[in-house]
């Protein structure tokens, strides 16, 4: 059975999404305007307790981050091919394992990557 | 009611937030603005029935490389102004030669075969349809990648990983 969707079968996301932003921007805009206003240094401070907060937050910040975003990627990418997979399952998993065998080998040698990546330690916080 | 109506209002869209991209002032703001713009294009993608597509466009896209940029965002020493301001002339010669790429761009596509920017027929794009194509007949273009995002862990590993000795 192919379920043909058409795009207009996604016009209520849509409703949805502009329900959903519309909802936001009121709410954001409400606290605004009827909330009271105070402005003082002290009630504008980051942090109310603990130490005085110097110099600004624009700091260049360490690589480590960067190879954990990397990865993440990476193994998104590696995600999103189960999608398809995952929806025409059922249909062929009554036809034996093949499909099965198929995702099997994809995902083992990715598994040989995140154990690289282990045993490198490249997920270790020095 | 226009049965094209929510490919411009989409398009409006997309080339709004694309344009913000570039004049916006703030680095995040940029930023921001693209992941929208990504949004609008994701819904282009849908207005063609490419359903797997949008659906990649959105995770991977609007959700793994934008926080990639905003990683490298965050790299940059934002406190100093890097960007030294161009001249007069720097920016005409910019604008002739965009203009001559946009010239080429519109003469190149005005002979083109047109397609519908609504598909209402086709559905190749479909998630379940290009499980089909991908499990069977390109089944080992689709192994092999497995191979291609290994290489990349590696690759990544070896470049933002010291050894420790």
């Amino acid at each position: 059975m192919v379920l043909l969707s058409t795009p207009v079968d996604y016009l209520p996301i849509a409703m949805m999404f502009v329900v959903a932003i519309g909802f936001v921007l009121f709410v954001m805009f409400a606290t605004h305007w009827m909330g009271p206003k105070h402005k003082s240094k002290v009630k504008l401070e980051a942090f109310e307790c603990g130490i005085e907060s110097k110099g600004n937050s624009r700091l260049p910040f360490s690589i480590k981050y960067f190879l954990i975003a990397i990865l993440f990627v990476l193994f998104d990418v590696e995600v999103i091919f189960m999608y398809p997979w995952a929806v025409n399952f059922a249909e062929w998993s009554k036809h034996g394992l093949a499909a099965f065998g198929e995702m099997l080998v994809f995902l083992g040698l990715l598994v040989f990557g995140l154990i690289y990546i282990i045993r490198k330690g490249a997920l270790k916080w020095e | 009611m226009n049965p094209s109506l929510p490919f411009f209002v989409l398009a409006t869209l997309s080339v709004f937030s694309a344009l913000m991209v570039v004049l916006s002032r703030k680095p995040v703001h940029s930023v921001l603005y693209l992941i929208f713009c990504f949004f609008t294009i994701g819904g282009h993608y849908l207005l063609l029935n490419a359903q797997f597509l949008f659906a990649v466009h959105i995770i991977v896209y609007a959700g793994a490389i934008m926080v990639l940029f905003l990683f490298t965002l965050m790299f940059i020493n934002m406190n100093k102004e890097l960007e030294p301001h161009k001249s007069n002339l720097l920016k005409g010669a910019a604008t002739i030669a965009a203009g001559c790429l946009l010239l080429v761009l519109v003469a190149a596509t005005k002979g083109a075969e047109t397609l519908p920017a609504i598909s209402k027929t086709s559905d190749i794009g479909t998630v379940s349809n290009l499980g089909k194509a991908l499990y069977g007949q390109y089944l080992l273009p689709f192994e092999l990648i497995s191979i291609l995002l290994l290489t990349a862990m590696v690759g990544a590993v070896m470049l933002g990983k010291k050894d420790v000795e």
